[in-house]
């Protein structure tokens, strides 16, 4: 056993290293490095570079466009992309949709939606939460009524991320209202421009837009968009979830914002030295890098074991907990450096169309943004308790 | 010992608190939030009448002769209904250091609600050591000319007059050679850029270039100012802390509504242990907070000065972790609910953060408490 990368493996990180240095567009890699953030067309190009490299989806079975590397290959990967300033990928095609479909769908949805979940030409959004269904994801309700080759679709979903700017959804429908709760869901794609649907935004607490509630007034889809069997579509769904959790940890991400932290420390002036030279941060700064590492090692440890006999998505639970967690002392981290420059609100509300330069210390740029909606990273994609719960009852078999 | 209200007391909070509740929270923020003055005139208008801007004036001083205590049963009831109004830069930090002079003509006009005034102590190298000052005001004929920048200054950008700290000798942390000075908002030279703050409230940075002010405008004695700044900080830091208290409190009941009300698993949330736990956690957090924040309204004035200075710290310390305990757990028990800008519970949490870092986080103040003694 040991820690260090083989030869081929030092290799496969600097042609990495390499090719990300030539190829990673500047004007993404400062928005991404300078706090200031990026948009969808960044994402997209940005896709579509790593799409024509062959690097877009390097999980997916090599039969679907997916790269056959391995478990070190991916974490290296992983890593010097966002050590590059990469932005995060859009995960609803990539990690969520495709792998459902070309593990349950049939060939012709395979051949309709997979090439444009590579390519990003086609963006996805995750229709899941209801306003009564939440934690509580069985009990969901938006009805999908059989009308010949048809469903017809009644219902809202909330909370969907990017509804506004996408162009399928990907939706939990109840089919039958028979049986067990969870035996009468099925997996629909919707595209969004059906008529019926309606999309109405959200502000959260960053005064930013990345939610909405979408409401179907008999939105008439047809049963081709159907993944799987009918009534199965719960199965389908924690299949996602587990896959959803992959990656979760975002060491590489973490490892960005330290460096961040580590700049803003040395940028901030205390007791005529810099906030860098102080013990109490320093000490800050150190635990935060422990909790680091021992998140980074763990999921190592766990990618490693990966064909063991593990029980699947338990682990990644206590790895959902575990980063947003940090993600969040993180990011009050940044709060605590500013200082009084993290009262400005620079963000989203009363900005559009103002062009002055944000206020305070550039190296805390999106501080705030970060740690408002940051609060929702131990809500979504299962809240903490939940997963509580999961790793109480799948790990330690309570 | 007696730690029970007056009655007076009681009626102020009252009135404060039906006030609040008829006038106040989450829908005067959003209506008040984008505008230019980012809170009401008509509301400050009624303070005046209804006596608040008299509070904590002495009645020499033709105020009502308040006492911290009772700042603090008005400013609870200001927490409780995400009150918007520049109480806090006038009265307790603009007010706080004019208390202090023997004679001050500004006082009248404030009480009545004809001037608004804010305090400009921070500036971009100080975090929160009022002592750390490069603005300078040196002599020039009669008067004095003063240069520098300040920061964050609340509600700077509509404060008819401002006091400013500025060096008048020694070296930039030296806290003697700090004298302040009543600048006006509109002098040749002040260069005022307003911004949002995170919680929905006002600020501005002030750059000051060359200006000029008369002999006069310098306020209390030459060298001195870090003194008078500090008292009037102290008690406004009181203030800070009854403010959070209400905010606390209403987080905790909100949080406890929702959560008997919002059924997942087909029963209330407020069913599920972990929740329970947490929201007696909460609950704690606020009686601790609300203890201490007491204690530090109490003790202000006391005539030990390290007393007085543990308490305010002390409290400042409290209010900091527990103000975001709550904050953060009303957020996660409200689910994404807790997450919008609809719902008040954000906007609780967003003051709470903002209380911590004014006039000093919980890092500083516990430093500070631990160099008391
Ligand atoms: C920013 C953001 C983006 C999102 N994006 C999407 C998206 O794209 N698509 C989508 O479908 N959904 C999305 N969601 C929804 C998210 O998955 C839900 O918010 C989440 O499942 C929690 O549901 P809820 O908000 O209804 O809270 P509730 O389920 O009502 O939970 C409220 C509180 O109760 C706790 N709780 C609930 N049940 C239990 C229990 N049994 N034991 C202990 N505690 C419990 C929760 O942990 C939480 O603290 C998003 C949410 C947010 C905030």
């Amino acid at each position: 056993m040991n820690l260090e990368f083989d030869g081929e493996e030092l290799a496969f990180q600097t042609e990495v290293r390499e090719w990300v240095g030539s190829n990673l567009p500047e004007d993404i890699r400062d928005g991404v490095m300078n706090g200031t953030g990026i948009v969808k067309e960044q994402t997209i190009r940005w896709q579509k570079i790593l799409h024509d490299k062959g690097w877009i989806a390097p999980s997916w079975p090599k039969e679907y466009g997916g790269t056959e590397w391995t478990a070190a290959q991916k974490y290296i990967f992983a890593n010097e992309l966002a050590a590059a300033g990469a932005p995060a990928l859009n995960p609803f095609g990539l990690t969520m949709c495709g792998p459902v479909i070309y593990t349950f769908g049939n060939e012709e949805q395979k051949a309709e939606h997979l090439p444009g979940i590579l390519n990003s030409d086609v963006w996805w959004c995750q229709g899941y939460s209801e306003p009564g269904s939440g934690s509580d994801l069985a009990s969901l309700k938006m009805a999908a009524i059989s009308d010949g080759d048809d469903y017809i679709v009644n219902g809202s979903k909330i909370w969907t991320s990017g509804a506004h700017i996408a162009d399928w959804i990907f939706c939990l429908v109840r089919t039958s209202t028979e049986g067990k709760r969870q035996e009468g869901i099925s997996f629909l794609l919707i595209p969004m421009d059906l008529p019926g649907i309606e999309v109405s935004r959200i502000t959260m607490i960053d005064g930013g837009h990345h939610v909405n509630q979408v409401f179907f007034t008999d939105v008439r889809v047809p049963k081709a968009n159907r993944i799987g069997e009918e009534n199965k579509g719960w199965t389908y769904a924690k299949f996602l979830l587990v896959n959803e959790r992959n990656g979760i940890a975002q060491i590489g991400g973490k490892k960005r914002q330290l460096a961040r932290l580590n700049k803003l420390a040395k940028a901030t002036g205390m007791e005529g030295e810099t906030l860098a030279d102080s013990r109490t941060y320093q000490e800050k700064m150190a635990h935060a890098e422990i909790a680091l590492n021992a998140l980074e090692y763990t999921e190592l440890r766990y990618l490693a074991g990966q064909q063991s006999a593990f029980a699947p998505g338990s682990e990644a639970s206590g790895l959902k907990i575990k980063a947003t967690e940090l993600q969040q002392s993180m990011s009050e981290l940044f709060l605590e450096m500013a200082a009084y420059y993290s009262l400005p609100y620079n963000g989203f509300r009363d900005m559009d169309g103002v062009n002055e330069p944000p206020i305070g210390m550039p190296e805390f740029t999106g501080g705030n943004e970060d740690f408002l909606y940051g609060r929702a990273a131990t809500i979504y994609g299962g809240s903490n308790e939940i997963q509580k719960d999961v790793m109480a009852k799948i790990l330690l078999s309570m | 010992m007696d730690l029970s209200f007056s009655d007076e007391q009681n009626m102020l909070r009252d009135s404060a608190e039906r006030f609040v509740a008829d006038n106040c929270g989450v829908e005067n923020l959003r209506t008040v939030r984008d505008t230019e003055d980012g809170f009401s005139r008509d509301y400050w208008k009624q303070f005046a009448e209804l006596g608040w801007l008299h509070l904590p004036f002495s009645e020499e001083q033709g105020g009502l002769g308040g006492t911290p205590v009772d700042t603090m049963v008005l400013m609870e009831s200001f927490g409780k209904g995400l009150v918007m109004e520049p109480y806090f830069s006038t009265i307790m930090l603009a007010g706080g250091v004019l208390r202090q002079l023997d004679e001050c003509a500004l006082i009248e006009p404030i009480m009545e609600g004809n001037l608004l005034m804010s305090v400009a102590y921070a500036e971009p190298q100080s975090r929160y050591d009022l002592f750390d000052v490069t603005t300078t005001a040196t002599k020039s004929g009669d008067g004095w000319t003063l240069n520098g920048h300040k920061s964050v200054v609340l509600h700077g950008e509509t404060a008819d007059k401002l006091i400013v700290s500025a060096r008048t000798s020694g070296d930039r942390r030296d806290e003697s050679g700090i004298s302040l000075f009543i600048v006006d908002g509109n002098a040749p030279g002040v260069e005022r850029r307003g911004y949002p703050t995170v919680d929905g409230s006002r600020a501005a940075e002030i750059i000051l270039e060359n200006v000029s002010v008369d002999a006069d405008a310098l306020i209390g004695v030459e060298g001195e100012g870090h003194a008078l700044l500090e008292k009037a900080t102290d008690e406004a830091i009181t203030a800070l802390c009854a403010e959070a208290v209400g905010a606390m409190k209403v987080l905790v009941d909100t949080t406890v509504e929702y959560c008997k009300t919002r059924q997942q698993f087909g029963q209330p949330i407020s069913q599920f242990q972990v929740l329970r736990h947490r929201m007696a956690d909460m609950m704690m957090e606020y009686e601790q907070a609300k203890s201490l924040a007491l204690v530090a309204a109490l003790k202000v004035h006391s005539d030990d000065p390290v007393e007085a200075r543990k308490a305010v710290s002390g409290a400042k310390v409290q209010i900091g972790k527990s103000g975001k305990f709550v904050g953060q757990q009303a957020v996660q028990l409200h689910g994404g609910m807790g997450m919008t800008d609809e719902l008040s519970v954000g906007h609780y949490f967003k003051r709470l953060t903002m209380i911590d870092v004014l006039l000093g986080n919980t890092d500083h103040h516990l430093k500070r408490f631990s160099n008391a003694a």
